[in-house]
């Protein structure tokens, strides 16, 4: 046929688009990725989108940061170079106590944002892959593959019935590279 | 978010009759898409000779060192670490908005976390220039770092809280500054996708590719929950080792355990004071009434007379517990507190923190925004001289009578305090400009269910109990952004 790559199919609504997402999966019409400018609760059920392992990648940054404290703190204050102040213990392990939390704080936090920007290939100056500008504006877009899915009077019909304000054919992917 | 509706009991968070997606959109990114208005300039320009004095009196205090403030033997430590405790404190309503408020669920944070937060980074940067300045030689302030060095290798004293602090401030600075900026990611990528030209390319840097699919959001919105989740006992344990700072010593009036909770409190105390004094400005003057609305106002007073009334209880337990110690300098340092040669800004500190927010009973003032902005601005002038009152009295007058001293500041001093002040408001000013001061995207998913006019679709559905209507609607009356009329016809 043509050369569409894609189809998009524009909502103004969330609601209107998750019906839309639900008639398309009715019809077995496989869609390519959803782009919305707020985050939409429940679609990744829907879209079977796994559920994310952030919260395990967290726990294991966050167990390396008191390891990291408290062998350094062992190294440098009660191996290294020990200070005798007044007979108190070298290895004073309450006082280790405050740095050894914020150090699990700071590798988890950075831990966690680096694999999360690694897991979604988020990072400065990578070229944006937009389909539709006003995804980050006011429209709800349902991406559809268009060389898989051929009856493209169909997905429009089902789109525009589910309330799609506009239904776009893109011969391009990413019409951010323009 | 959409697919059920809210109780109608619950106020509204975002006002106004046509607000749409795009609306939203457009009304937020005003200010960072135009050219700013004369407000605007008139602000930037004092703020940034504030800058500029304080650019002038740190350059004068590195290069003269510390004898150019008003120090002496007696008080070694005055308006420097005051104004360090001053800006740290302030800085923690903003992770407080972002952080706590997000694990309670309390949906009016939406709006106001943003500017907050960058209220927090701006209040950081300033607490940490006290740091370096106050260092005297701030080229070794690397020194405070565990690195290998040529004295042995000497390391820091891990056993004393100022290494504590310098862990502590850096880690808060950092993890406040991801977390802020991995939620501007949606919100950049919206003025992306608006702009043209270099600003487009600007901004496609600053956005990371983001697009907005499913799988980003989804890992979007657990990233945030988990760092909302390491920040709050973060919030907590940096004023606690900043209050760890006095509180390990042995100085009377200083060695106290309840220390970190009471500078806990304060510091949430001053920071939404701040927030306060920021925004019901900014919302006037960039025109977010809709979006920043009197519950917003009337909410973080609600805070304001908690956190002072903790405040307040945290003052009389100091000095029950000063007398029941039965220790004489103890008992010395408060009875000398407030009716010593200081007596004034101890009781300026009680005027401002512990009786003035209690006539934010009255829900008359609490949703007045004269009233509330200059309680506001007392608030910070009371938890300014709070740290003073704790400095400054409890050194002034040491175990000898013969070094007793006063403590003077010079011009040095104030301008350093005053220039930071400066410094805080031209970045606040800018960040106004380069950014959007409201999270778009958090804002936009209120829209479906906590807005006015999702509410008022409701009344007109009418399938509502009347008396929970009449209440709402009563409950609109404070609001400056309502018109009354849309609801006398119903």
């Amino acid at each position: 046929m043509s050369n569409i790559k894609y189809i998009l199919g524009s909502f103004g609504d969330p609601d209107e688009m998750m019906h839309g997402i639900e008639k398309l999966q009715e019809n077995n019409i496989k869609i390519h990725d959803v782009y919305t400018p707020i985050p939409i609760h429940g679609i990744e059920a829907k879209l079977g989108v796994k559920r994310s392992r952030l919260d395990s990648a967290a726990v294991c940054f966050g167990i390396t940061g008191p390891m990291t404290m408290l062998s350094f703190v062992y190294y440098a204050a009660a191996w290294d170079w020990p200070v005798n102040i007044g007979g108190k213990p070298h290895f004073a392990l309450p006082d280790f106590i405050p740095i050894t939390f914020e150090l699990t704080i700071l590798f988890c936090a950075f831990g966690l944002v680096g694999s999360y920007y690694a897991s979604t290939h988020l990072f400065p100056g990578r070229a944006p892959r937009v389909m539709d500008l006003r995804a980050t504006d006011d429209r709800f877009i349902i991406a559809i593959d268009a060389k898989e899915n051929a009856e493209h009077s169909k997905i429009d019909g089902l789109l525009k019935d589910a309330g799609a304000l506009e239904v776009k054919y893109n011969e391009r992917k990413y019409i951010s590279y323009e | 978010m959409s697919g059920h509706n809210e109780s109608i009991l619950r106020e509204p968070l975002i006002t106004g009759n046509n607000i749409t997606y795009a609306k939203i959109t457009d009304d937020i990114l005003t200010p960072v898409e135009n050219k700013p208005n004369k407000a605007w300039w008139i602000g930037f320009i004092v703020s940034a000779l504030g800058a500029l004095l304080w650019v002038v009196a740190v350059s004068y205090t590195f290069w003269n060192g510390i004898g150019a403030w008003g120090l002496n033997k007696t008080v070694g430590w005055a308006w420097d670490i005051t104004g360090f405790v001053w800006w740290v404190g302030i800085g923690h309503a903003g992770t407080l908005i972002s952080a706590v408020l997000l694990l309670f669920r309390q949906n009016w944070r939406n709006s106001i976390n943003r500017s907050a937060e960058a209220m927090t980074i701006f209040a950081v940067i300033c607490a940490a220039t006290y740091v370096v300045s106050h260092m005297g030689r701030p080229w070794l302030a690397y020194w405070v770092l565990p690195l290998p060095n040529q004295f042995g290798s000497l390391w820091v004293n891990f056993n004393s809280p100022l290494v504590w602090d310098m862990f502590a401030i850096s880690t808060y600075f950092s993890v406040s500054l991801l977390f802020w900026y991995t939620g501007l990611l949606p919100d950049i990528a919206t003025i992306r996708d608006r702009a043209v030209g270099v600003k487009r390319k600007v901004y496609t840097i600053l956005s990371f590719g983001w697009t907005g699919n499913v799988k980003t959001w989804q890992r979007f919105e657990a990233v945030s929950l988990i760092l909302a989740g390491i920040s709050t006992p973060l919030v907590l344990s940096v004023h606690t080792i900043v209050s760890m700072d006095f509180a390990t010593s042995v100085i009377p009036g200083w060695h106290t355990t309840i220390f970190p909770p009471y500078f806990v409190a304060g510091a949430i105390f001053s920071g939404f004071a701040m927030v306060l004094t920021l925004l019901l400005v900014a919302r006037k003057v960039l025109g977010l009434e809709n979006y920043i609305t009197m519950f917003h106002i009337e909410s973080m007073n609600k805070i304001i007379i908690l956190t002072g009334s903790i405040v307040g209880v945290a003052y009389l337990t100091e000095f029950f517990i000063a007398w029941y110690s039965g220790s004489e300098y103890e008992q010395y340092a408060f009875i000398n507190r407030s009716t010593g040669p200081y007596w004034w800004a101890y009781w300026m500190m009680m005027t401002c923190n512990v009786i003035s927010p209690q006539l934010l009973w009255f829900k008359k003032i609490r949703t007045s925004i004269p009233a509330t902005w200059i309680l506001s601005i007392v608030v910070n002038i009371g938890m300014w001289f709070e740290r003073f009152v704790i400095i400054v009295t409890s050194l002034h007058r040491d175990y000898i009578p013969s070094s007793w001293a006063m403590f003077y500041p010079t011009w040095v001093d104030v301008s350093v305090f005053v220039g930071s002040i400066g410094l805080f408001f031209t970045l606040f000013l800018l960040f106004l400009r380069v950014l959007p001061s409201i999270a778009i995207a958090e804002v936009k998913l209120l829209l479906k269910s906590a807005s006015e006019q999702a509410k008022l679709e409701l009344i007109k559905d009418g399938h509502l109990e009347k008396e929970q209507v009449k209440e709402y609607v009563e409950s609109l009356e404070k609001f400056d952004s309502v018109k009354q009329e849309e609801y006398a016809k119903i």
